[in-house]
């Protein structure tokens, strides 16, 4: 039995290797049995799940993960995937799924007017251009059927009319009424209302059924809504589905599908609703080009790294310099004092920038800040495109410090020992252990951690959103951006979940070379960061 | 032994996840938990087959009117036999909700939403018209104008608000004056540290608060037809748009002082409820505040600073149906006959005390004053636009204002600097 496991060095220790002693049998397996029966149970039921919604992308995806699941937990020769696996599921899910997804909505035109397929589009171009004839009432409606055809009947004046997609409304003197509804049409079976409720697809039919008022297809036709009652309506436009054309029944203007998933007529107007197409790379270029965007987009990449950088160096700054000061056993009550600088930390981030956002205010009278160490001088925090950005500098060292704090002091105490002796002997000073023998021992256990809150605070959506929402504006583009929006901002106000005009396709297009900045420098930083760890 | 538990029970626990997270994917077709099914009662036994071929109505709705709905829902099932499932959602997530999910088929028959929701609805196409026939006459007319675009209507209102004049009757016993002027010159009588305050939203700006004053210039944000619907003709321009901007400089921080950009909700909330003002402007949502203060409020329409009536913009709650529903029959059905009767109308204003839309209801509720009033002010209003240019609108307006009223920016120059902006936007 050739496993991985036991060729390379086998352990001699206690006889044979653990691997070999496996004997497939006892009652290990048995739990082992238990747990991929539940797998199985879950993994087969999302399946059949998906087999029911037809949703094919999920079914083949979870029939692969559950066959690979058993391959993997059953199968001798794949030790290493055991450990593997898990974390690789996750990944597919959760990781590379969500960036092929947002790839793709990149290269469509996704956004407003542009939501969803092309029949949909048609489908509620119909629906908004077929109208209700002016002054037409509302008649008592009744529906019929004989032999797999629908009809009308409809109470007018007293007298019954029935009608169907082919015969317009003639008048049906055999009739027999109850009060408004029609009991019985000679030739037609009349449906009850309890079979109409029950029966999906005569349902379908009925609101799709037509009945022309007279020979003149102009005159309109009766439709009904929820059954009981019929009103004229006439359709403005016609839909051709072998052309793709629409068209204007009263100016027979055509507006013809084109490649930017609109309906254009040959003058250039287009109907409102659009449908998504693919557009290629054109939402990356317009991200560098359009000039509404061109311009902001360079200010705030610029401003999203400064704020980054100097967020992570003076939050690290000041948490090493505090936990450095706390460091020290002369001072007192340190555990008490520490847990206080924790509380920042502590507080969720958004409460925390609501808070400073009030206490920030202008006026002495409402913000503290300004009143307790401004003299109650007015200064416009928010307002002024300079303080702004100091004051989300400054607001996030305030919520940030305590982290570096406690990353600080667990790195110092565990400092090697040795090596400071080591330099005190070789005769450095205090000053000197600080500057040229601690940062290096720190940071090989820190800068990590540096690089991953400089990626953290590159996306900090949370503080600009709640303390500044990216104001004070621009006062020199179009574009509803402002002088604190860093780039997550901008991709959030464009993709337009908050309101306003969305734009699926650029904002994934910019959250895509959002990723790639971040993962480049992120990339190149860990590898720097290896070099220090040939130090000790 | 052990060791081989230990590794299998992380894994166990991982797959599980895995499964879980792509069964979210799978779909919400059968809403989980929290969405209380109204069944048939027993009988429905023989009727489910017919019924999984007839589909359940799903309605999508929020916490606070759950129960007014499931009410109507209820006997909508007995009487039909259909079942129906409340979604009960975030209010805030559902207009993307919606539009992400009804061209998936994922979307619900019904939502519960605000008229001004429309225009995007509309142009996304996954809005079905809705025909209320004879009917429609009995709502508030402007309740009916708010859900109706380019003539056709979209959607059943069920109720609406808009802001009001709040007067803190202890100071200031009388209904308040027809003119801002005058209103102005009571409130400095009066003699309390601020004469009138307004929720300026910080330096964010809110064009909705200050809406009033601005039509009382005869500046709409949009022209308006005749039967009330919205052009997409920007109606801030020209000598109007400029008497208002100068307007609210002069009343600014760099003049008078009567409006600050220090102002937030909070801020101006509190400085009324503190009796500091005999005056604001604020809507229904904000009585409880005052009143928890304990103080006394009654509210009158808003008095007018341009010489034209002042119009607030009246906000319009009610349900759309799904342009791609598969139950749109039976949707019609329960809108029409089931939620525009007057027992379900009031129902809904018992969850969610807003002004009902349907007139009779209306009249009903009107006994409390604080809503006579706010009926009062709303039927001054004209609703708030739903056309989709208003979304672009907004942001560029809400600052303008700000930076007027905080004096950073001249008032003609930063007002046409705005109508460039919107230009910009809506052209692009």
């Amino acid at each position: 039995m050739p496993d991985a496991g036991t060729q390379g060095s086998p352990p001699r220790l206690g006889g044979e290797p653990h691997a070999r002693a496996w004997r497939g049998t006892g009652w290990g397996f048995i739990v082992k049995l238990v747990i991929m029966a539940a797998i199985n149970a879950v993994g087969l039921a999302i399946v059949w799940a998906s087999y029911v919604e037809g949703s094919w992308g999920i079914l083949v995806g979870m029939l692969a993960l559950t066959v690979a699941a058993d391959w993997v937990y059953f199968s001798k020769r794949s030790l290493p995937s055991k450990y593997i696996f898990p974390g690789m599921a996750f990944l597919l899910v959760f990781q590379l799924f969500t960036m092929v997804y947002t790839f793709n909505v990149a290269m469509t035109n996704y956004g407003t007017g542009h939501n969803s397929t092309q029949d949909q589009a048609v489908d509620a171009l119909l629906i908004q251009n077929e109208r209700a004839v002016d002054g037409s009432p509302a008649y008592p409606l009744t529906i019929l059927q004989r032999d797999g055809e629908l009809g009308f009947a409809v109470v007018a004046g007293g007298q019954v009319q029935v009608g169907s997609a082919d015969s317009p409304l003639a008048s049906a003197p055999d009739a027999t009424v109850d009060g408004d509804q029609v009991t019985a049409v000679s030739g037609w079976d009349v449906v009850d209302r309890a079979t109409l409720l029950g029966d999906q697809a005569l349902q379908r039919q009925v609101l799709d059924l037509r009945v022309p008022v007279s020979e003149d297809a102009d005159d309109g036709s009766i439709r009904t809504r929820e059954g009981t009652r019929g009103t004229v309506y006439r359709s403005m436009l016609e839909w051709d589905p072998q052309a793709e054309t629409l068209t204007d029944t009263e100016t027979r203007v055509v507006y013809r599908a084109r490649d930017n998933g609109r309906f254009v007529a040959d003058d250039g107007t287009a109907l409102p609703v659009g449908w998504q197409v693919y557009v290629g790379f054109d939402n990356f270029v317009r991200g560098f080009t359009d000039t509404n965007y061109a311009a902001p987009f360079w200010r705030i990449a610029a401003w999203t790294f400064a704020f980054a950088i100097l967020t992570v160096a003076t939050s690290f700054l000041m948490g090493l310099v505090m936990a450095i000061i706390f460091n020290d056993p002369r001072v007192q009550g340190r555990n008490v004092l520490r847990m206080l600088f924790i509380l920042p930390y502590a507080f969720p981030a958004f409460l925390s920038a609501l808070l400073w956002r009030g206490m920030l205010n202008a006026n002495p009278d409402y913000g503290i800040i300004n009143d307790l160490f401004f003299f109650g001088t007015r200064i416009e925090w928010l307002n002024d495109p300079w303080l702004a950005k100091l004051a989300i500098i400054g607001v996030n060292l305030w919520l940030s410090f305590p982290y570096w704090f406690l990353v600080c002091t667990g790195a110092l105490q565990s400092l090697p020992s040795d090596v400071l002796e080591a330099a005190r002997i070789d005769g450095a000073g205090r000053w000197r252990t600080w500057t040229s023998v601690m940062p290096p021992l720190l940071l090989i256990s820190t800068a990590p951690l540096i690089i991953a809150s400089f990626a953290f605070n590159f996306n900090n959506f949370t503080i600009i959103y709640m303390l500044t929402e990216g104001h004070p504006r621009f006062t020199d583009t179009s574009a509803v951006l402002g002088h604190t929006d860093i780039l997550i901002t901008m991709i959030y106000q464009i993709s337009g979940v908050a309101g306003g005009r969305a734009d699926y396709g650029l904002a994934s297009a910019l959250s895509i070379i959002v990723f790639l900045v971040v993962g480049v420098i992120s990339a190149f930083a860990f590898r720097r960061t290896r070099r220090l760890e040939e130090i000790l | 032994m052990r060791k081989t538990l230990i590794r299998f029970a992380p894994l166990a626990i991982a797959v599980l996840l895995v499964a879980c997270g792509g069964g979210d994917d799978a779909g919400d077709e059968a809403p989980p938990e929290d969405t209380p099914t109204e069944d048939a009662g027993e009988t429905g036994e023989d009727d489910n087959e017919d019924q999984t071929a007839g589909g359940a109505l799903t309605i999508w709705v929020d916490e606070n009117r759950e129960p007014a709905v499931a009410a109507a829902a209820e006997l909508f099932t007995d009487e039909t036999g259909v079942t129906v499932d409340l979604v009960v959602k975030n209010f805030e997530d559902i207009r993307a909700d919606f539009l992400a999910q009804v061209p998936t088929g994922e979307g619900p028959d019904i939502t519960i939403g605000a008229h001004d929701w429309l225009g995007s609805l509309i142009i996304n196409g996954v809005v079905d018209s809705v025909d209320l026939g004879a009917a429609a006459s009995e709502f508030e007319d402007v309740a009916i104008e708010a859900f109706t675009y380019d003539g056709q209507l979209y959607g059943l209102p069920y109720a609406l608000e808009s802001v009001g004049l709040v007067r803190n009757t202890e100071l200031a016993p009388d209904p308040v004056a027809d003119t801002f002027d005058e209103m102005i010159a009571d409130g400095r009588d009066i003699g309390t540290s601020l004469p009138f305050v307004i929720n300026t939203n910080g330096t964010t700006g809110d064009g909705y608060t200050y809406y009033a004053f601005q039509t009382s210039f005869g500046a709409p944000v949009f022209v308006q037809n005749d039967d009330g619907s919205y052009t997409n003709e920007v109606g801030m321009g020209g000598d109007a748009g400029y008497a208002f901007a100068e307007w609210l400089g002069e009343n600014g921080m760099a003049g008078e002082g009567l409006f600050s950009t220090d102002w937030t909700i909070d801020i101006a909330d509190q400085e009324f409820a503190d009796g500091n003002a005999p005056y604001t402007v604020a809507g229904p949502w904000a009585i409880g505040t005052y009143v928890d203060a304990g103080i006394e409020v009654a509210v009158d329409p808003i008095p007018s600073a341009g010489g034209e009536t002042a119009a607030p913009f009246v906000g319009v709650q009610g349900f759309f149906v799904s342009a791609q529903s598969d139950n749109a029959l039976v949707a019609a059905d329960f809108l029409t006959n089931y939620v525009a009767t007057p027992d379900a109308i009031r129902a809904l204003h018992d969850a969610d005390p807003r002004i009902p839309a349907m007139s009779v209801v209306a009249e009903d509720v009107a006994e409390d004053p604080i809503v006579a009033g706010f009926l009062e002010a709303a039927q001054n209003g004209a609703p708030m636009p739903s056309i989709p240019e208003m979304a672009d609108v907004w942001e560029h307006w809400n600052a303008t204002q700000a930076a007027i009223i905080s004096g950073s920016a001249e008032p003609r120059e930063a007002w046409d600097k705005m109508l460039a902006d919107i230009d910009a936007t809506l052209g692009g």
